[in-house]
This record gives structure tokens, C-alpha cells and sequence, in this order.
């Protein structure tokens, strides 16, 4: 077992933790709880694919040779502020959602468009 | 010496993500994700992402967490459905999740300066960007100028995002109208 | 909330110390960590505070609403402007160069006018967002 690989086995627990969390709750502010999980996972998997040993964060300065690669952090921080605008209009779709059927649950939701 | 630092908060993330999955108090699940958000801003500062860490402990911990709990105000603060396994959805997820490790073996170690990723565009960045733009954070430099139009799509979709939260939120006034007319 | 005293005190001391960080952050985003994104986001974190303690409404005195959606169009338009100007003076779009007498100050100057107009916008969606959720429950 190499355990250079440690950090890819956690993002895949964390990844299948949030997608548990999608797919088996019903509740819709869980689902979206378990989305944010699933989005900093990969957010950590691309850090530190980018990471060099012996590197420092790609600030240039005197007397530093190696850097750790910003190309990453470049894709990353504009993934983290279009998860919150997404976050941001699932939640306001959640908030119309409850005023139309008076529940967030998925079953009840279900239920209600199957007897009208 | 960050390698015990590494092992340490990533054991805490998952911990603090298990437990904002199984809590059925929907206030205290938002109040974990925040925890989660933070450790992970620790996290990138481990792996050398300042700007990275600065942004998700700022969007994270701050903005997300507020809009969480303005949405429990709104809507309910328990779930209602009773904690049991289903057994479906964890045979997808643990099939996922054992074909994602078997992928995994093919991938560069942690922290290896050779690996592809470092290869083609990044070393030019490196190089040529104190030279050609001159300002001494690369992040800054390869995010407004070298991936200019990149930048120029995302403030686009939070424009949108903003837009978008208006048009589904921001109508109370002509519902209390419709209301009063009822 | 009974006992508002000590909130109110530490809000008024915390909050212009806030938003001079913001853009402190904003503005030194070229030579340490911070840039656009985050300096609008702090900046916003202050309106947040002060809807949070002294109301909505006293929040929408100071932050109008109609002048904060403006300001979300102004951003972009700001960065989309840079390029146009870019193409106005001879080079391709968005790029930098051609802005000043100099290559070097040129991408300066550009990098600064766009992160402003970056920072501008995510700090007025940022508390259009938040009016938003905060304001639906109160008329209802």
C-alpha cells in the first residue's frame, strides 16, 4: 500500500459520503447539505494533485526555488464561488418549493403530485 | 510534522461530514457544515493554497452557513423521515466507491514534483510571470490575466446566481398583493 | 433578544474595522493572498452584520436595494469594459498590454480594474442574496 495515496482514499470517503447523503435522504436541504460535501471533496482532490513537496504556496519571494502549482488553486477558487451561487439558488428554490407544497420532504412531495 | 497535521483534520472532516449526514436536527447538520468548511480551509493551508483557503473560509463558513439558516428560518428545522438504513443507495455508493479506489492506483504520489500535472502550462506560468506581468501573487496573475476570460464567465454566473435568487425571492410584494386580493 | 447592548457595542466597533479589511484584501491581492473574490465577500459579511443586529430595515437604509442590484450589473460591466478598451486601443480583447505606455504597468492596471470589477460584483449579489431570503419571511 503506498501511502502517497492516503489523501485520494479520504476524498473518496468523503465523496461517497456526500452521495449518500444526495440519493438516500429525502429531506431537500439534506441533499443539498450532502452536495456541498461531494463539491469540497473534489475541491481537495484537485489541491492537492497540485501540491509539490518541499514547495511553497505560489507566492513569489526571495529565495525560493520551488513552488507548488497554481494552476490548480486558479480552477479551484472559481469553483468554490459558483458552488456558493448554485448553493444559493437551490436554497431559494427549496424556500418556493415549501411555500407550494408546505413540506421539503421528497415523499410527501411525491404523494402530493400523485393525488391532485 | 504536517504530515500528522494532514492526517489529523482530514480524520476530523470526515468525522464532522459522517455526523452532518446522520443528525436529523437539520440546524445542527448546518452548524457541522460549517465546522466542515473551516477544517477545510485548514486543510488548504496545509497544502500550501492560501488563496484557496482564504475564499472557502470566507464563502464556506461565512455566506453559506448564513444562507442555510436563513432557509431553516423559512422552511422546517427537523427532517422528519426516521434514520434507517436503505440498503439500495449503499450498494450504489460502496460499488462507487470500490471501483474509484481500483483508479486510484494509477495515480502520481502526493506531493511528487514529477507528475503530469506539472508538466506543460504551469512551469511556463511559473517562470514567465514575474517577468511578463510582475506582480509577486501567481494566483492573481494566471486568474485576471493568463485565464482573464475564465474569470470573465464565472463573475458572469454570479451575476446570474444574484439574478436568479431575485427573480425566485424577491417578488413578496406582488404576492402580498395577490393575497389581498384573495 | 433582550439584552442588546453588548452585540450593538461590538458591531459598531467591528464593523468599519471589517470593512476596511475587505478592502485592504481587495486592493493587496496582488502581492499576498486575496484578490476580488474574497475582498467582496468580506465586504459583504459586514452588511450581514449589521442586518443581523440593528434590523432589515435599518439595513436597507444604508444599503438600498435598487442602488445594490445596480451595482451587480456595474461589475461586470466594469470587467467587460476593460476588454472593450482593450480592443478600442488597437490590441485583441482583454488583453492588457496595450492599456498603458508600458507592457508592465499595463497589466497592472489591468489586473486592478478587473478584480475591482470582480469585487464589486460578488459583494452586491452577496447581500442581494441575503435581503432576498431575509426579506421573504417578513411581509408574509
Amino acid at each position: 500500500m503506498n501511502p502517497g495515496l492516503y489523501n485520494y482514499w479520504i476524498v473518496i470517503v468523503l465523496m461517497m459520503i456526500g452521495f449518500y447523503a444526495t440519493i438516500a435522504r429525502g429531506n431537500l436541504i439534506k441533499k443539498i447539505i450532502g452536495l456541498n460535501i461531494f463539491q469540497t471533496s473534489v475541491f481537495y482532490l484537485y489541491i492537492s494533485m497540485g501540491k509539490v513537496s518541499g514547495g511553497t504556496a505560489p507566492i513569489v519571494g526571495d529565495g525560493i526555488t520551488s513552488y507548488s502549482n497554481p494552476l490548480p488553486h486558479v480552477l479551484i477558487l472559481t469553483a468554490i464561488v459558483v458552488g456558493v451561487a448554485t448553493t444559493a439558488l437551490g436554497l431559494a428554490l427549496v424556500v418556493r418549493i415549501n411555500e407550494a407544497y408546505g413540506t421539503i420532504e421528497e415523499d410527501d412531495i411525491f404523494s402530493q403530485d400523485q393525488a391532485s | 510534522m504536517t504530515e500528522l497535521l494532514n492526517v489529523v483534520l482530514l480524520t476530523f472532516m470526515v468525522i464532522v461530514a459522517l455526523a452532518a449526514v446522520w443528525l436529523r436536527n437539520l440546524f445542527a447538520s448546518v452548524m457541522m457544515m460549517g465546522i466542515f468548511s473551516v477544517l477545510s480551509a485548514c486543510t488548504f493551508v496545509v497544502l500550501d493554497a492560501v488563496d484557496v483557503a482564504f475564499t472557502e473560509a470566507a464563502v464556506g463558513a461565512g455566506i453559506s452557513t448564513v444562507l442555510m439558516i436563513g432557509t431553516l428560518a423559512l422552511t422546517t428545522r427537523d427532517e422528519k423521515t426516521p434514520v434507517r438504513w436503505s440498503v439500495l443507495p449503499l450498494m450504489v455508493v460502496l460499488i462507487t466507491g470500490a471501483v474509484l479506489v481500483y483508479g486510484t492506483k494509477d495515480m502520481p504520489r502526493y506531493g511528487d514534483p514529477s507528475a503530469p500535472v506539472h508538466e506543460h502550462v504551469a512551469p511556463r506560468y511559473i517562470n514567465d510571470s514575474p517577468a511578463e506581468i510582475g506582480i509577486p501573487n501567481m494566483v492573481t496573475s494566471v486568474l485576471a490575466s493568463y485565464r482573464g476570460y475564465d474569470t470573465l464567465g464565472e463573475t458572469t454566473v454570479i451575476f446570474t446566481a444574484g439574478i436568479g435568487v431575485l427573480l425566485l425571492l424577491g417578488g413578496y410584494r406582488n404576492r402580498k398583493r395577490q393575497e389581498d386580493e384573495f | 433578544m433582550r439584552n442588546q447592548m453588548i452585540p450593538r457595542v461590538i458591531a459598531k466597533f467591528f464593523i468599519p474595522m471589517i470593512l476596511l479589511f475587505g478592502l485592504y484584501v481587495q486592493f493587496h491581492g496582488d502581492f499576498g493572498p486575496g484578490g476580488g473574490f474574497q475582498a467582496g465577500v468580506i465586504f459583504a459579511a459586514a452588511f450581514v452584520l449589521y442586518a443581523l443586529i440593528y434590523g432589515l430595515d435599518e439595513a436597507k437604509k444604508v444599503a438600498r436595494p435598487a442602488v445594490v442590484e445596480a451595482l451587480v450589473a456595474l461589475g461586470v460591466l466594469i470587467y467587460a469594459g476593460t476588454g472593450v478598451v482593450s480592443l478600442l486601443k488597437g490590441g485583441k480583447y482583454l488583453d492588457y498590454n496595450v492599456l498603458a505606455h508600458d507592457p508592465i504597468h499595463g497589466q497592472h492596471l489591468g489586473i486592478l480594474i478587473v478584480e475591482l470589477g470582480v469585487g464589486v460584483t460578488v459583494a452586491a449579489v452577496m447581500i442581494t442574496i441575503f435581503f432576498a431570503f431575509a426579506g421573504r419571511g417578513q411581509s408574509e
